[in-house]
């Protein structure tokens, strides 16, 4: 027996509804004009749209730890790729080069 | 439940039960969708990259696409998520009919959203911002942003294009399954080629869902979120 | 008293076997296609290993080139072009089709089912299909080199590769694109496999070590292999369609392209050396007849390896005009990640002290490792201080330490490997006095060879130069005269294996008496399901459960038929 969770119709229609929910939110607040918090709150809002498919519809909340394990080691270790790439960028009059002839 | 105990239908040779053939197919998928988030995450890396460096440019470029279209594109591949996982749950209990009705929904999505696609990149290409040597043909971009607003196009066209690529692979996928349901393969509790395949096809989505506001609604605030053409 | 017939440390049950006539991998089935449709991962190492062999012939040949070329300062052997086209060939060649598929695909293939009590990798067809990928790639790799080359490097470097260069970049760009996935596919089955197929009894910590390695390797393969693939992906569009994603006219940033190459190609070096450090654990548990030292602490660094070697890349990029900042951060952690492998040599030296040790070839190559990779990787601490990478970056100290670690570290690994498991592989025992002379020959020539080297980029001798100043000649001839030296040892290595698979002596189950279940339970060579018929595999102890009472190795030559 694989002990495999049925999720409900229900449930899936529910996600689907929250889904088309947040698209809209997403829109509507791109709109406005949040100054610093623009990219960050399209991004949190695209990232509760993508954790809900991840949970639900591949069932991720229902799987074994060692799937949940993998589904986030590829979402962290994009992480580690953005900011350490970033932070190259993000940082380049931080720390400048004093013995450098000047530009 | 219990028809799977004295059933070794669909059992391959080098495995010792269904169950460990269950597990290792879906930790496969799961493995090779890992793979796929650092390839596109190269690309969302050189999005980053640039768009940190470039931002009036990039809100000037992203405000030629139509956010309407955009945003039913994304309407449409939620819709082909919730058929593609209506079918894994018909096959999860059993039904032949249901499978075959969910996959064609989502293939029908699926065309759905490349249509939009195609007359999006057909826009792109009649207002020449099509990377390349003839970009800004049409004089959209003032000298200032023209180069980084190529840039953006380029993620654009790659981004995009990748994405609609993995779709099509998805889409003909699709037909082999139907195919395989219709022959009644996918019986006694066989369904992890269905169930996998639905992870494959929802990873596509969520890549869509954060294409979305990254390319399109980046200049959406500035009112120049509608269809402007220089 | 030491018994004429080897008895293995396993249960009377299963008494020692010479490989007798019955079938096994290599003879249950003739024909090609039976060979080139073949699921048995198994036949699969083999089709690799001729394919790699073949691969580091064609490198070594260019590195022969090169070789010649440096033996005076002035560029008269060939002209800035093609020697720029010979090294970038050479490392190509010898990176993506020689160094990082060889452990993997070769011993990781055949071993690992085998150590883990099952009958094949999870995913038989894809392994195969891997192999044919691997193919797919390596023709395209042939076709660029002999329809013209190219001289970017094997780094592709952006914007001479995107924008500048003359050569077939596209071409060798898809290549490696595609190989890319035979990477991918090989570390998902590893992966799949390790976590889901082992016997019963065969917990984590029950693993071979060489298994923990495969593992860490699969990790970095999977995760790091994609990243290359859509950088070489933009490359050659951008080549093809000139999109400008690296053009500098239009904003574009060819740091932007290091950053992205980097985050696979550092890890990759990773992938090359963790199999060998593996093989290593196995070879160094084997020839001293103890349990391995700090099994977990081995066990953990090569995770640890994999995982602290996706936060170092930027070290390759100090005088890139990265950020200090950046600078600063990457140059720590790249200190911090010596560290899981410093663990692994203390844990191998004290394996090896109070061990019944014995200089059978593998071992040689085992303990050329040891020392080598030391000198290599220490030497890449030195390279981690952005103070003198400022002065040795591109000069021939990077090239040293690189080989250091590549061909003193994972090449003498992957052969002492081949040596250890050969009689597995192919029921044959290679010449062993024979085999230890071309080991002493091949660690004599790859000092001379590389070590000068050190000197030279440390008095200024800039790397990928086909003429230099005068000063640097005597050392160039002695390495040019090292490499020579390097190259028969190869040579002669290949030969006598060739030999033995007609002539070598048919070789016992376990004749070098390891414990693991591939000597114990697998036949040399093994059936197609690995073990015999009816043959239940339930693991009840640890790794290396070597104990004193164990008879000492006795040397295959010296086994009585």
């Amino acid at each position: 027996m694989s002990g495999h969770h049925i999720v409900s119709v229900k449930l899936y229609f529910g996600v689907f509804f929250a889904l088309c929910a947040l698209t809209f939110l997403t829109y509507w607040t791109a709109l406005h004009d949040y100054g610093a918090f623009n990219t960050p709150l399209a991004l949190a809002i695209a990232g509760v749209k993508a954790a809900l498919v991840i949970l639900f519809f591949m069932h991720a909340k229902y799987s074994s730890k060692l799937t949940q394990l993998f589904a986030f080691a590829g979402f962290f270790w994009l992480a580690i790729l953005l900011v350490f790439t970033l932070q190259d960028f993000m940082t380049r009059d931080l720390l400048p080069f004093y013995f450098w002839p000047k530009a | 439940m219990s028809d799977h105990a004295h059933s070794t239908y669909g059992l391959v040779h080098h495995f010792d039960d269904l169950e460990q053939q269950k597990e290792t197919g879906t930790l496969g998928m799961w493995s090779f969708l890992i793979t796929e988030v650092l390839f596109f995450g190269g690309l969302f890396g050189a999005y980053a990259v640039y768009r940190s460096q470039f931002p009036d440019a990039f809100q000037v470029a992203s405000a030629q696409l139509k956010v309407g279209l955009g945003a039913i594109n994304t309407i449409v591949l939620i819709c082909s998520s919730v058929t593609m996982a209506l079918g894994v749950h018909a096959a999860q209990k059993g039904s032949k009919n249901g499978i075959i009705l969910g996959l064609i929904g989502t293939l029908v999505f699926g065309a759905a959203f490349l249509v939009v696609k195609y007359f999006e990149y057909k826009e792109k290409w009649d207002h020449g911002l099509i990377p390349g040597y003839h970009f800004n043909s049409h004089g959209t971009f003032d000298s200032l942003h023209a180069g980084p607003a190529q840039m953006y196009f380029a993620l654009y066209f790659v981004m995009t294009g990748m994405h609609a690529f993995h779709m099509v692979i998805g889409m003909i996928l699709m037909f082999w399954l139907i195919a395989k349901a219709r022959k009644n393969y996918f019986r006694e509790g066989h369904y992890a080629l269905i169930e996998n395949f639905g992870l494959y096809w929802h990873f596509v989505d969520i890549v869509w869902i954060f294409l979305f506001p990254l390319l399109y609604l980046v200049g959406a605030h500035s009112g120049a979120g509608g269809a402007h053409h220089g | 008293m030491k018994s004429t017939v080897l008895t293995p440390p396993a249960p009377a049950a299963h008494p020692p076997q010479i490989a007798k006539a019955k079938t096994n991998y290599l003879t249950a089935d003739f024909g090609w296609k039976s060979w080139l449709f073949t699921v048995d991962h198994k036949r699969i190492a083999v089709l690799y290993l001729v394919s790699i062999m073949v691969f580091f012939l064609i490198g070594g040949t260019f590195a022969i080139l090169m070789r010649g070329e440096l033996l005076t300062p002035k560029g008269d052997l060939f002209d800035a072009d093609t020697y720029n086209k010979l090294f970038t060939m050479h490392g190509v060649v010898m990176i993506f089709f020689f160094l990082i598929p060889s452990i993997p695909a070769v011993l990781g293939n055949f071993l690992v089912p085998i150590m883990i009590g099952t009958k094949d990798l999870a995913f038989p067809k894809i392994n195969l299909l891997s192999w044919y990928i691997y193919l797919v790639g390596g023709g395209a790799t042939l076709y660029v080199a002999i329809s013209g080359g190219i001289d970017t490097g094997w780094t592709f470097y952006a914007p001479y590769s995107s924008t500048y260069a003359n050569t077939n970049v596209a071409g060798a760009a898809i290549a490696v694109f595609v190989t890319g996935f035979s990477s991918i596919l090989t570390g998902l089955n590893f992966i799949v496999t390790i976590h889901k197929m082992r016997a019963p009894g065969m917990t984590w910590f029950r693993m071979p070590l060489f298994l923990w390695a495969q593992y860490a390797t699969s990790l970095i393969m999977i995760m790091g292999t994609p990243v290359l693939a859509i950088t070489v992906l933009l490359l050659a569009l951008e080549r093809t369609f000139h999109i400008g994603i690296f053009d500098p006219a239009l904003g574009g940033d060819p740091v932007l392209f290091q950053h992205l190459f980097w985050f696979y190609s550092h890890p990759a070096v990773y992938i090359m050396i963790l199999p060998g450090m593996g093989v290593v654990s196995e070879i160094v548990a084997c020839f001293s007849k103890k349990p391995m030292f700090g099994y977990h602490f081995i066990a953990f660094s090569s995770l640890a390896i994999a995982i602290f070697g996706f936060v170092v890349w930027g070290h390759h990029m100090f005088v890139s005009g990265q950020s200090a900042y950046a600078g600063f951060v990457f140059s720590f952690l790249t200190m911090l990640v010596a560290i899981p492998s410093a663990v692994k040599v203390f844990n191998w030296i004290a394996t090896l002290y109070k061990g019944q040790v014995s200089l059978e070839t593998p071992m040689l190559y085992a303990l050329g490792f040891i020392g080598l990779f030391t000198i290599g990787g220490v030497t890449g601490l030195f390279l981690a201080v952005m103070g003198l990478d400022r002065h040795v970056h591109d000069t021939y100290f990077v090239v040293a330490h690189f080989h250091y670690v590549m061909v003193g570290g994972m090449v003498m690994a992957f052969m002492g490997g081949m040596h250890f498991w050969w009689s597995k592989m192919f029921g044959r025992m290679y010449p062993e006095a024979m085999a230890q002379f071309a080991a002493v020959v091949i660690f004599v020539g790859f000092n001379f060879t590389f070590f000068p080297q050190f000197i030279l980029g440390y008095m200024g001798m800039p790397r990928r130069y086909h003429q230099y100043n005068v000063e640097f000649q005597t050392l160039n001839v002695l390495s040019s005269a090292g490499a020579s030296i390097l190259g028969m040892g190869f040579l002669m290595t290949i030969a006598y294996f060739v030999w033995s698979l007609k002539w070598g002596k048919p070789a016992p189950q376990n004749p070098f008496g390891a414990k693991g279940l591939e000597w114990e339970r697998a036949p040399s060579p093994p059936p197609t399901y690995n073990f015999e018929e009816g043959d239940k595999i339930i693991v009840t102890e640890d790794a290396y459960a070597y104990t004193s009472e164990e008879p000492a190795v006795i040397a295959a030559h010296e086994v009585k038929k």
